[in-house]
């Protein structure tokens, strides 16, 4: 049962086959023996997901079962689940149970899904190495001298190692596709507002969407269906029709199956910048997608250029607003000697929070600040305007965009850790996606010295389903997905 | 632009951040990276063009003025490191 997709195990649960007592205990058992090494949860509890695991036992034994019911899935460590320690990878929240369930958790728990336990992640989604985490770095298990990528990077190493058949992450500058990329995994980003963001802990609000890691589009597709919806508890959820997010996969479409469809090549993403084995895979991607019968367009970018520059104030002016809530005052960390109040605040958050997360907070002060808004934050936001007017244009040419997810294959454990522009850059092809607000994916399309690449697909608003599809069609031509690490 | 020890002594202050000298140092060259890279920004021509703060233009939903809540006070003051008769304890600030 061990390295199934959602759908086999789904189908497993309701042939009887196997319990999902039964597989959440061999989960657990794997976790047992690879995450002291891997590090890829920091709260596991097996009594509190092997009840979930009889509840929907008994759901299935009744007959009320639904495609994620008895499923266990490994949650970010961002969500808040109540009765679980939530960390969001910080000393600040240590100590935090959470006295109350995300939305994504509680929609999970209502379709059936056993919560496996909460995954590590960079502090505060601050990172692209999942180096910032307060409970230590995660292992590559690709190559364990490597990074898995971040913010989500123990949701990625889980989901690879196996110890998870899928898991959830959030993207506010690349954090699920980046990993994805570097861990061989299939992930999405979905259109902001799609899933509800109330209960997962805020980094950038404007910018912030959580979506699904798992191994195949199809999973992907059965987890935003449980995933996504209105949520009255987020001002910026958004009132729309549910859809089923795998109805366009359903369809038998022949050899051809993406005749018509029309593949967006941005040449800011084909330029330089990017490691030669990573655009050789992507190339030929690109190459297979056309025997699907896809066809090309060069499309243009022009501002994405800037992206990482004026992500690199959007995101840290609205963390340090979201941040300044961590006052030691309501939950969380207290520092234990203080002469006063705001001695208690600066002590509190200059021992709670980490490197990473300071420097943000201090940039986004910065920019927010008197005689500094118009020059810095004011000017971001309108380059994030012409990034977002240049994604229109484009999709007046073509169906989706395409092009590498990251730059680079997984880097060593250490080696970007000290320069922080080094590891900005890291996410120079998934920021602007954020920016606009559109869906994107990263899925495994082969290896580059025995490194997982991930091609980057990114979609109009709202164009999840069609990106989904995309994804399947290439998944069912290739195997670049099916490939796991040797233990 | 480069900043100033004295501007990231200010700055984390603002941001109720203790910091010391070895601290504010190694960040102040750390901000100046960051602070190049942004500043490419600047050569952006963006004249008539309106800021965009959020990905999807729609207004803030209004709601019918009514209690949609439970009380749930005492589970979440037991997250906080002091309370007492259901308040929130700080050092004092009033003599």
């Amino acid at each position: 049962m061990i390295g199934r997709t959602l759908k086999e195990l789904g189908a497993a649960l309701a042939a009887r086959q196997v319990s999902s007592t039964e597989l959440t205990q061999l989960h657990l058992d794997r976790i047992a023996r690879l995450n002291p090494e891997i590090n890829a949860f920091v709260t596991v509890d097996a009594e509190k997901s092997l009840a979930q695991a009889k509840a929907a036992d008994a759901r299935i034994a009744a007959g009320d079962a639904g495609p994620l019911t008895g499923i266990p899935i490994a949650q970010k460590d961002i969500f808040c689940a109540e009765g679980w320690r939530t960390t969001c990878g910080s000393k600040m929240l240590g100590n935090f149970v959470s006295p109350y369930d995300a939305t994504v958790i509680a929609k999970f728990e209502a379709a059936g899904a056993v919560n496996l336990g909460k995954t590590n992640m960079d502090e505060f989604a601050m990172g692209s190495s999942n180096e910032t985490s307060h409970f230590g770095p995660v292992k590559n298990p690709w190559d364990r001298s490597r990074v898995p990528g971040g913010s989500s990077g123990g949701s990625a190493a889980a989901v690879a190692s196996l110890m998870a058949p899928a898991a959830t992450g959030t993207d506010t500058g690349g954090s699920i596709r980046q990993p994805a990329a570097l861990c061989n995994l299939t992930g999405l980003k979905p259109t902001y507002g799609v899933v509800s963001r109330w209960g997962m802990i805020a980094f950038a609000s404007s910018l912030d969407q959580a979506g699904p890691m798992a191994r195949t589009a199809e999973d992907c597709a059965l987890m935003l269906n449980a995933m996504a919806g209105f949520d009255d508890r987020d001002s910026t959820s958004l009132e729309r029709e549910t859809e089923d997010y795998c109805r366009e996969m359903a369809a038998n479409a022949g050899e051809k199956p993406l005749a018509g469809l029309k593949i967006g090549l941005p040449k800011e993403f084909f330029g330089e910048g990017c490691d030669a084995g990573v655009m050789a895979r992507v190339q030929e991607a690109i190459a297979e997608y056309r025997k699907l019968g896809a066809e090309t367009v060069e499309v243009s970018l022009p501002n994405m250029q800037h992206g990482v520059a004026a992500y690199y104030v959007i995101a840290p002016a609205e963390a340090s607003s979201n941040l300044s809530r961590y006052d030691g005052v309501r939950y969380g960390y207290r520092a234990p000697d203080y002469a006063d109040l705001d001695d208690m605040y600066c002590k509190t958050r200059a021992q709670g929070f980490g490197a990473e997360v300071k420097r943000r907070i201090l940039i986004g002060t910065y920019v927010l600040s008197h005689g500094y808004y118009d020059a810095y934050y004011l000017q971001a936001q309108r380059i994030r305007r012409l990034i977002a007017n240049d994604f229109v244009e484009a999709f007046r040419r073509c169906d989706v965009i395409m092009g590498p997810t990251s730059p680079c294959t997984a880097f060593g454990l250490g080696e970007k850790a000290a320069d922080p522009v080094q590891m900005y850059l890291s996410d120079i092809y998934t920021i602007a996606v954020n920016l606009a607000g559109l869906p994107g994916m990263s899925i495994p399309c082969g290896f580059a010295a025995g490194l997982p690449v991930g091609l980057q697909l990114i979609g109009d608003y709202f164009a999840e389903a069609r990106l989904l599809n995309v994804a399947h069609r290439y998944q069912q031509a290739t195997g670049w997905h099916l490939q796991t690490p040797s233990e | 632009m480069s900043l100033t020890l004295e501007q990231v002594r200010r700055v984390a202050h603002l941001a109720r951040l203790e910091i010391n000298d070895a601290e504010a140092q190694t960040t102040l060259g750390h901000l100046n990276g960051i602070f190049a890279l942004i500043e490419a920004m600047q050569a952006v021509d963006t004249r008539g063009v309106e800021p965009m703060a959020h990905a999807q233009d729609v207004a803030q939903r209004l709601r019918e003025d009514r209690v949609g809540e439970d009380d749930r006070r005492a589970a979440y003051q037991a997250v906080a490191p002091e309370t007492e008769a259901g308040l929130y304890l700080v050092p004092k600030v009033i003599e």
